[in-house]
Order: structure tokens, then sequence, then C-alpha cells
């Protein structure tokens, strides 16, 4: 059995739900052109990811097993549609920049990943803390790419310029690319790199290997 | 040992039904409180956003910023504005709508209460104008008027530019042009949002001798004090159709089709 650190601090790191599974990349790519915007998105994903792993544990022995993933759809869309309604009402602006991306939360592998996966074999506690956890390693890659993208795309981080851009009078010349969603593909990929050349054992051995060329003549 | 107590089946069939009853009812009255609790403070926001976008067109209010000169709010300031229904038929005011509740947008979409128009006619790509819509004025302590601001919108490259133009008090002198909603490229298109670009718009005269439209986006502008300098905005560099798009946006609803009527009216009421 786990301890409540290793299911908390795991996902971070260790078990990194975007750069070990990849799983989730579809928002990481969308919300990240500023900070603003990705720390409510990882809030919000925190939020339900917490809230749908202790709901789906709570009812875990109840539910059978033919109809688990439309229980666990229901309560994971009933809780987005919650969190989307507190934006609309205490957040407006970003919610307007968020836009669909919050109900896309829904479709987030991540959540019901852990759903699936965590919640339905385990105590609610525990399950709310491994959600919390997983949500946890999602904001960190999501903050580290904002932390990229919006300085060198718009000069700004949270709004305030940190480098000033040729077009306000300043010297920096601000990188299209990174404005645009395949931007945070690079990104995310050299996280994966750097978090992979820290940790080996993150390393997947290879599926299959090359034979070697017996034959000594090329190829028509 | 014989079975005598009834076991609970959790795979059985009333389960799976009690289960699922239970999770949409549960799940169902979560969602609908959390909608119906919030939803006053979501309209406020929405009324909020939109008397500062309107706001912001009219120069009322600086970017960035949610207070006018002396410290006044969004609320204060636009306080100082009437909201009126007009027919855009006619170019007169109306009372058959309530223009505190009146969407015209909404009311675009509804052939009962829109005009079809023709290719030729529809420059800015909208599809169905509604027959009425509404301004925001603003007049002095004499009655006369300061500011009247237009709902204009119209299609760029990627989707509709939603707006507001703001007009001085001699109504064809344009206070101010801003979108609260659009598509365009980040970087390219997208710098329709840019203060700096913004800037160029107050000023900018709207119709030529004729009366007729004449707002043009350049590429290079004609030197100053030349007649055509007066009509004339900077184009946004790579983003073509966006250009064209606002271009023809502007002339639209400063045109027959859109607010002209409604101008010259006022025009005529104002100078009588």
């Amino acid at each position: 059995m786990a301890t409540a650190k290793e299911v908390l601090l795991d996902p971070v790191f260790n078990n990194n739900p975007i750069a070990l599974q990849v799983l989730g990349i579809c928002s990481a790519l969308a919300v990240t052109v500023n900070m603003a915007t990705t720390l409510v998105m990882c809030a919000a994903v925190i939020a339900v990811t917490t809230a749908s792993n202790a709901a789906v544990s709570l009812v875990r022995n109840r539910v059978p097993s033919s109809i688990r993933i439309i229980v666990q759809m229901t309560i994971i869309a009933s809780l987005v549609i919650v969190v989307d309604q507190f934006l609309q009402a205490y957040a407006y602006e970003i919610s307007k920049s968020l836009s669909v991306f919050v109900g896309l939360i829904i479709t987030n592998c991540i959540v019901m990943g852990r759903a699936e996966a965590f919640a339905m074999q385990n105590p609610p506690g525990l399950s709310a803390l491994d959600g919390f956890g997983n949500a946890l390693g999602y904001s960190v890659i999501l903050v580290g790419v904002a932390l990229v993208r919006e300085p060198l795309g718009s000069g700004t981080l949270l709004g305030y310029e940190i480098l000033p851009r040729v077009a306000d009078g300043g010297w920096f010349y601000t990188n299209g690319m990174m404005l645009l969603a395949p931007s945070a593909f690079f990104i995310i990929g050299l996280f994966i790199w750097a978090i992979r050349a820290w940790k080996p054992e993150q390393v997947e051995a290879p599926e299959y290997e090359i034979a070697p060329n017996l034959q000594y003549k090329e190829a028509m | 040992m014989p079975d005598t107590e009834p076991r609970f089946e959790k795979e059985g069939l009333k389960n799976v039904l009690v289960v699922a009853v239970s999770v949409c009812l549960v799940c169902s009255i979560v969602v609908s409180m959390a909608a119906v609790m919030l939803k006053p403070q979501q309209k406020a926001n929405q009324q909020y956003d939109q008397m500062q976008n309107i706001l912001r067109a009219a120069g009322v209010l600086q970017q960035g910023s949610n207070l006018g000169p002396q410290g006044r709010t969004v609320e204060e300031l636009f306080s100082d504005f009437e909201v009126r229904a007009v027919n855009l038929k006619t170019g007169q005011f109306t009372e058959a709508v309530d223009p505190a509740s009146y969407d015209p947008i909404a009311a675009a979409k509804d052939p009962a209460k829109s005009t079809d128009l023709t290719q030729v006619q529809d420059i800015a790509t909208i599809g169905r104008r509604e027959d009425i819509s509404e301004v925001y004025i603003r007049r002095d302590a004499n009655g006369a008027i300061e500011k009247v601001v237009l709902p204009v919108r119209g299609y760029g490259l990627w989707g509709t530019l939603y707006g507001y133009l703001a007009l001085e008090g001699d109504l064809r002198t344009v206070a101010g042009l801003g979108f609260y909603s659009q598509k365009e490229t980040p970087g390219l298109g997208g710098e329709v949002d840019n203060p700096a670009w913004k800037a160029q718009w107050p000023g900018v005269s709207i119709y030529d001798a004729e009366g007729e439209p004449a707002v043009r986006l350049v590429k290079a502008r004609s030197p100053e004090g030349s007649p055509q300098a007066g009509y004339e905005v900077d184009a946004l560099s790579g983003a073509t159709l966006t250009t064209k798009g606002v271009e023809n946006l502007v002339r639209f609803w400063t045109g027959d089709l859109g607010f002209g009527p409604f101008l010259k009216n006022l025009q005529g009421q104002t100078t009588a």
C-alpha cells in the first residue's frame, strides 16, 4: 500500500501525467499562451480531479462495473460544469479567454484516468490526494510551458512587461510562434527530455531493435 | 446453510438502475443549484463587461483600467449614457423594445426581426441585419450630443469581429473603435486590439463631402493635409483580410443599411 506522501508527490516528477504518461496535453497546448489563464486552468483541473476522485471513490463499492465508466463521466461532467459556473461568476475575464477549454476538462484523460485507475480501488481520502497530486503534476508542466511562452511570445509575465517589445519602443522582437499552439509541443518535448535526463529510469525500453544489415549490397 | 437474507447484488439489474438514477439525480441537483445560485453574479458580470466595452470604445475608460477620470466607477460613467433602441429602416428612435433587455445580435438570427441582405449589400458578411438596434448617447448639460456609441460587427478572416464604434457629437468624427470579441490570428489580425493601432481612430472622418462612408484602411497614408488624409487609418501588416473586414464593417454600419439614416436624422435634430 502506497503512503499518502507517495500518492501525493509521485505524480509531480516520478510519474508525471504529461511528461511520462503523455496525457492531457491538448489543453496544455491551448491555454498556456499566458500565465493568468494557465493558473486558472490549473486551479480548475486541481479542483475537478480532486473532487471527482473523492466522489468516485465514495461510490466505488456500489457502482456495477457494467456502468462504471458512464457513472464516472457523469460525476466528472457535473463537477466541470460547476467549476465553469463559478469561473463565470467570479473570474469572468479569464473565463472568457479560457472559453471552451474549461468545458473540455471533461475529456481530459488525466481526470478520467485517475478515476478509473485509482479511485475505483482506493478509499476516498487517498483518492482525493491522488487526484490532487496528478493535477499538481499537470500544473507543474503547464506553468513551465507558460513561463516560456508568455515572455517570449508577448514580452510579459502575468501581464507585467519583462522584455520591452519593439512594438512598444523596446528592443525585444516577440516570437510569433510562441503564441501559436505548436510551440507548446516543442517545449513539452524539451521538458520530457530534461526530466528523463534527470531520471533515466523513465526512459522507455525500445519496442524493437533494428536487425543488423547482413547483406553487403545496396538495396535497389 | 440456506441463504434467506436477500443478498445485495452489485451487478444485478436492480442495482444498475438504482445507481444510474441516483447518480443522475444527485448530479443534476448539484449542477442546477450551482447554475441558479450563480446566475445573478454572472449576469452582473456580463452587463459590467458590456458597459466597460462601450466606455472603452468611447474613450472614456482607458485600456486596462476600471476607473475613469476623478476615480469614477464604470457604473457611474455609464449612467451618463442613455440607452435607446433605433429602428434601422426608418432611422428613428423606437419604443417597440426595451433597450435594457434587448439583444440586437440575437434579433439578427430571427427572420421576423431581421432583414436578409443580398451579397452586394452585405459588405460586412453578417448574413442578416437586425431591424432594431441599440445606441448609447451621452449629452452635455444643455442636451447637446457629446458621444454616440454604435454596436458594430463584421467578418474578418477567421470569424466575426464584434465591437463598438464611438462618434463625437458632430456624428461624423470617430471617437474610438474597439472590439470585444474577435478570432483573428494573434500577432497579425489580432493586432486590432493593439492600443497603438486603435489610437489612430479618434479624429477620423467617416463621411465624405457627399455623405457617403469614406473610411479607408491603407498601406501608405496620404500626406498630412491632403483631402484623403482625414479618412485614412493604417492597415494591419500581414492581415489583409482582417483589414478589409474592419474597413467593410465600419462602412456598412455607417452606411445606408446600418446607422446611416439614424445618424442623418439625429444630425437634422441637432442642427435644427
